[in-house]
């Protein structure tokens, strides 16, 4: 791990209402890798994403991208940082009103890398190297499979060339084969950006597939942390629990909030 | 329960929303006016609100007009007033019902829409993934939508306004008798620019709190499928109250003496 990592979270607390989701959380993404983050439904793993992305704004704590503040840090530097992610959203999130070709090339015009007349271009360009023809350019959203949303959902990420790719639940809701195929793009596309990656899920098959490290969110905290190869040895009793998919152990259902990831 | 704290949390939660409406709308306003600018969803938000709703407007003006010639020539008739129906028709038209039929009915089609298409939005993280990829959703989504209702409203008014004197002169030539020389010549014998300006800023005034209300709404949505549909519900209802609230302030400003 290089000595200033490229994100560092310290005391992240987030409330809604009575609901204290994250609660002085600590984790350390380094440059290059692929860190993922397990836990149960409703723990705070998306909160997560979002108060590093800028859309939650956290109560507490310190969020810094290669050394610079986001919490408190002017709209410009938080735009520029937010600038340098790309992000696949669980559902896809791939805009309805407009054809997949613009949905991919969205980012790169919104941030003028590209001119309008090229667009078309990148996209398809984009959408080859998440194994889609051009003849899915045109199509709308709605008429593309789960799967399919997912990689153009990945496109759109990948376009602009960020500097770190965030996944949230890349895999949820997908049949076991292609979320194998999504999983190979994931860690294809990701080293072949030299990007660093931060995902959640609790999909212990693509955890696997995808992560260098592991950090496990409970109750608002990260309870360890370490390389995959020691996920099965963690000796962390949250760990073993979840990842043996036990339903007796430390780790209470419903207690911790079961909700929304 | 206590009345008065049950009193106390309604007001509180009313101040609320109020103070969340006007910081929501003078943010994209702020924002909007800034730019990056979207002439092209302006544009497409344009058509929808002005040129989808010219059937269901026209319609209503017409068989207001119609409605109106014959029951202003029903109750004059009583003290032989007959000869104003025109003059009440085009008033009314203009300084009422084009824009006050024209905001509800945009607010049932449009203000829905709008809440529909932008709550869908925000509970699938569209609205999340426009942040991501450096586009305001304030600036993308909302400000289009309140330029386009504040521009495309008065032109819809002013076409309702033609179509409901329209209805009015074939009821009361067809149906009442009227000869249509006069009628058309009584129509505007007291018809003054300010008649049609009032009704025109009124329309401006709707437009702008329909899509407001449809924006704001939709943006606010949570949960799933329900969260929308309570979200689109309260953006048709709140854009009608706030159409006949405004209508009234509107009126005042320009005819109290």
């Amino acid at each position: 791990m290089s000595e200033t990592p490229r994100l560092r979270i310290r005391g992240l607390h987030k409330r809604f209402g009575v609901k204290h989701v994250l609660r002085g959380l600590d984790l350390n993404v380094a440059a290059g890798g692929s860190t993922v983050v397990i836990g149960g439904s409703g723990t705070g793993k998306s909160v997560l994403l979002k108060c590093i992305l800028g859309i939650l704004q956290p109560d507490e704590g310190s969020i810094q991208v290669d050394g610079q503040e986001l919490i408190g840090a002017a709209p410009a530097v938080v735009a520029e940082a937010r600038a340098r992610i790309g992000m696949l959203f669980q559902g896809g999130a791939l805009f309805d009103s407009l054809p997949v070709w613009e949905n991919v090339a969205f980012g790169a015009l919104a941030r003028r890398q590209v001119e309008r007349r090229n667009a078309r271009a990148l996209a398809v360009e984009t959408l080859a190297k998440v194994g889609l023809g051009p003849e899915v350019a045109d199509l709308s959203p709605a008429e593309l499979s789960g799967g399919m949303q997912k990689r153009v959902g990945l496109a759109r990420a990948i376009c602009t060339r960020p500097e770190m790719l965030f996944f949230d639940e890349p895999t949820t809701g997908l049949d076991p084969i292609m979320a194998e195929v999504i999983n190979e793009l994931i860690v294809d596309t990701v080293r072949k950006l030299g990007a660093t990656a931060l995902s959640i899920t609790h999909d212990m098959g693509s955890v696997r597939r995808i992560a260098d490290r592991v950090a496990m969110l409970y109750d608002g905290r990260i309870v360890w942390a370490g390389p995959v190869a020691d996920l099965d040895h963690s000796g962390n009793d949250f760990v073993d629990q979840f990842v043996n998919g036990r339903a007796v152990g430390p780790i209470r259902v419903g207690a911790a909030g079961i909700g929304s990831g | 329960m206590n009345p008065l704290a049950a009193i106390g949390r309604a007001v509180l939660t009313a101040a609320a929303a109020t103070g969340s409406l006007v910081v929501f709308a003078a943010t994209a306003v702020g924002r909007g006016l800034i730019g990056p600018w979207y002439p092209r969803l302006v544009l497409r938000q344009m058509v929808e609100i002005g040129y989808f709703s010219l059937p269901v407007v026209g319609l209503t003006a017409i068989f207001s007009g119609m409605v109106l010639a014959l029951q202003s020539y029903t109750g004059f008739s009583r003290f032989e007033a007959e000869s104003a129906i025109a003059t009440i028709v085009v008033l009314s038209m203009t300084r009422e019902l084009g824009p006050v039929l024209a905001g509800l009915m945009v607010a049932g089609r449009v203000g829905a829409a709008m809440a529909a298409e932008i709550g869908t939005m925000r509970v699938t993280e569209q609205i999340d993934a426009l942040t991501t990829l450096s586009t305001d959703p304030l600036r993308y989504l909302v400000f289009p939508r309140l330029i386009a209702g504040l521009l495309m409203l008065p032109l819809l008014v002013l076409v309702a306004n033609a179509i409901g004197v329209l209805g009015g002169f074939v009821v009361s030539v067809w149906k009442l008798g009227f000869q249509p020389i006069e009628y058309i010549n009584r129509t505007f014998e007291f018809l003054e620019p300010l008649d049609v300006i009032s009704g025109l800023v009124k329309a401006a005034v709707f437009g702008f709190i329909v899509a407001l209300m449809g924006c704001f709404q939709g943006y606010h949505s949570k949960g799933g499928a329900q969260g929308v549909g309570a979200a689109t519900t309260r953006a048709v209802v709140t854009a009608s109250i706030l159409i006949l609230v405004a209508n009234y302030v509107v009126t005042e400003l320009f005819f109290a003496r």
